[in-house]
């Protein structure tokens, strides 16, 4: 990895971190409402794949949405300010964490439904063939996502359409509060799209340079009009509960070795220092920088003020 | 002259012609459907802009939602309403709140044409009207044309909205045979169907047909019947249908779909809401009975409302004389 981009990776990894975990102290503090998901643990995948996108690429998240916000270029204050439910949010108040969007960075949608959000990335991959232009739509959904029936309604019709769109599964093994294997007896994700005979992978997802260069491949043969669809599943795991409260009664918790081995985090670090692009006191220096933005973006967000009552009616209708 | 087919098989024409952003898609589109509402546009626009899916309504709903997110403007087809049922969760959870939820950034601009009614012995699955549910969601619009100029009429505006609009035409007029208008008609403002003094009735869809028809027999007898179309469910022209009844001081309410809970409450609540003093009767109201469509021919047809039920109330309500108002059940 060259160093300027291996810094830049990792810098954003960083970011996302830590806006999460001071995320999950908000919410605790009740500064952070409703249904908090974070994804703490699955950077990586977030990171490997948006970091390649141009902004007018459109991307749609999951409930799990805060790393692929940030790594989509969004800015941090109005993000946690819509986590907070304030008038300067990226939504205004109206959406909050389970929907963000920001159209000016190519957000177009995260959804509370899960796999709801698949069949709108096959249609932002049809505008931009119908239209014209070279964009890529990139949608992210977990393992849960796959069951449902609208997931295989949508694989059908992008790859009979040959849309120019990448499926992101992150597999972090837990649909909400239940392994993969009581759900399903497929495996890999990977396998479930088998038969529609497109390009698909399944890698090390908290691996970010085998993320990239999997998404890479498939980015460029989307782009290049090679037809698609894409699959890129990313086997990760998520450190935190399903929400943010979540006792996890359903599973044994990491040992804090295992994840010493696992975190995406600390393997970019290990591999830039053997690497030399990293210095030795740079992973602190990155850490520190991350808490400074996402401390001026909880200043940001305090200082908002909430949205005024007649908010909630005046956007129901475009006009 | 035209039929009210032939009127929405234009419109998508004109429309397509107009803008290059408006597709088509849907299942059997390209080859018309089976009334033939989408007939020729493949020939004229090609299978690219007049799309045949398959039999996926939930992803061909959420594909057509994400490129009207991403600036085309698709005209989607669910080939019956009872199918939209497999759609709700992309129409009621993303279309309908996308604007909303993202604070005004993202615009749906979409049209979901799909038709409902029986009449045809297609059984409880094939027969329904399902508009009532569509009315109780936030960010929805929902038109319900009855004529073939208010099809087209209707349909051009639906196109032109930057909202997401149900569009729900019903079977059984396909084929009528009328005055072809070729104006947009404004989402939001109902059509004075017949004048009349002495009851105002507020149809939809089929059954303003069969109110006309009860008003013409009814003014045999010397009552005059006013019959209001409100066109649009959503927004709903409450002031056309409050004026009427200032004028007349009653109000039978009729639909073809089940009378409980059906858009016929809402438009009751809403009137004497507005206007109970201007009311000299209760509010009556004309729908199907709290049972599935049944198929048996016999069965279907005592099953459907029409003539004879706007007849009846329309008759009950006069019976109530003012002053003496009945509480309880409507007549």
């Amino acid at each position: 990895m060259a160093d300027h981009a291996g810094l830049e990776v990792l810098r954003t990894m960083w970011r996302i971190r830590v806006f999460e975990e001071r995320v999950g102290q908000l919410v605790r503090a009740d500064e952070v409402h409703g249904l908090v998901h974070l994804s703490v643990g699955q950077e990586a995948v977030a990171v490997g794949v948006c970091g390649q996108l141009r902004t007018d690429d459109a991307v749609y998240s999951s409930h799990r949405a805060h790393g692929h916000a940030i790594a989509k270029g969004v800015p941090l204050g109005r993000l946690m300010a819509e986590l907070m439910g304030r008038d300067g949010g990226l939504c205004r108040g109206l959406g909050g964490s389970m929907h963000l969007v920001d159209v000016e960075h190519g957000l177009l949608g995260a959804t509370g439904v899960v796999g709801g959000n698949v069949p709108l990335a096959l249609g932002s991959a049809l505008a931009a063939r119908l239209l014209g232009g070279d964009q890529v739509a990139v949608v992210f959904f977990g393992d849960g996502a796959v069951q449902g029936g609208i997931f295989v309604e949508s694989v059908n019709l992008a790859a009979l359409w040959q849309l120019p769109v990448v499926l992101v599964c992150e597999n972090n093994g837990f649909a909400e509060f239940t392994p993969r294997s009581a759900h399903t007896t497929v495996e890999r994700v990977s396998d479930v799209v088998a038969p529609w005979h497109f390009d698909r992978e399944t890698v090390d997802g908290n691996d970010v340079v085998a993320v990239a260069e999997a998404f890479g491949r498939l980015l460029s043969e989307a782009r290049g009009g090679g037809g698609g669809p894409f699959l890129l599943e990313c086997l990760t795991h998520r450190l935190r509960g399903h929400y943010e409260g979540d006792p996890q009664h359903y599973r044994q918790a990491l040992a804090a070795e295992d994840w010493q081995e696992l975190d995406p985090i600390l393997r970019l670090q290990r591999l830039g220092l053997a690497e030399g692009w990293l210095d030795a006191d740079a992973p602190a220096r990155l850490e520190d920088e991350a808490h400074e933005e996402v401390e001026a973006a909880v200043a940001f967000a305090r200082e908002s003020p909430f949205p005024p009552p007649g908010r909630t009616t005046e956007l129901v209708y475009a006009r | 002259m035209t039929t009210y087919l032939q009127a929405i098989t234009a419109t998508l024409a004109e429309a397509m012609r107009a803008d290059p952003r408006v597709l088509v898609i849907g299942e059997d589109v390209a080859e018309g459907g089976p009334w033939g509402a989408t007939a020729g546009l493949a020939e004229e626009f090609g299978t690219e802009r007049v799309r045949n899916t398959p039999i996926s309504e939930a992803a061909i709903c959420g594909i057509a939602i994400g490129a009207a997110q991403s600036g085309l403007r698709p005209v989607v087809e669910i080939m019956f309403v009872d199918f939209v049922t497999l759609a709700l969760d992309q129409l009621v959870n993303q279309a309908a709140k996308a604007h909303f939820m993202s604070g005004g950034q993202l615009t749906v601009p979409l049209v979901l044409r799909t038709q409902g009614g029986a009449g045809q012995r297609g059984g409880a699955q094939h027969s329904q009207s399902l508009e009532a549910w569509l009315t109780h969601v936030p960010g929805l619009k929902v038109a319900m044309p009855s004529t073939a100029a208010d099809a087209a009429g209707l349909l051009a505006a639906a196109i032109a909205d930057p909202n997401p609009v149900v569009f729900v035409e019903n079977k059984t007029l396909y084929f009528r045979d009328e005055e072809f208008g070729d104006t947009v008609v404004p989402l939001g403002r109902a059509r004075l169907v017949r004048p009349g003094r002495d009851v105002t009735v507020v149809a939809l869809s089929r059954l303003v047909h069969e109110a006309v028809a009860a008003a013409e027999e009814l003014a045999g007898e010397g009552i005059e019947v006013e019959v209001i179309d409100p066109r649009t469910l959503v927004p709903l022209d409450l002031e056309a249908i409050v004026g009427s009844v200032a004028r007349t001081h009653r109000l039978v309410v009729a639909h073809e779909a089940v009378a409980h809970g059906g858009f016929g409450a809402e438009i009751a609540a809403q009137v004497q809401e507005a206007a109970f003093d201007e009311l000299d009767a209760p509010i009556a109201r004309v729908g199907a009975p709290f049972a599935p469509v049944p198929f048996s021919p016999p069965l279907e047809d005592a099953y459907l409302p029409g003539r004879a039920e706007v007849t009846a109330a329309v008759r009950a309500l006069l019976g109530c004389p003012p002053g003496e108002r009945t509480l309880g059940s409507a007549p």
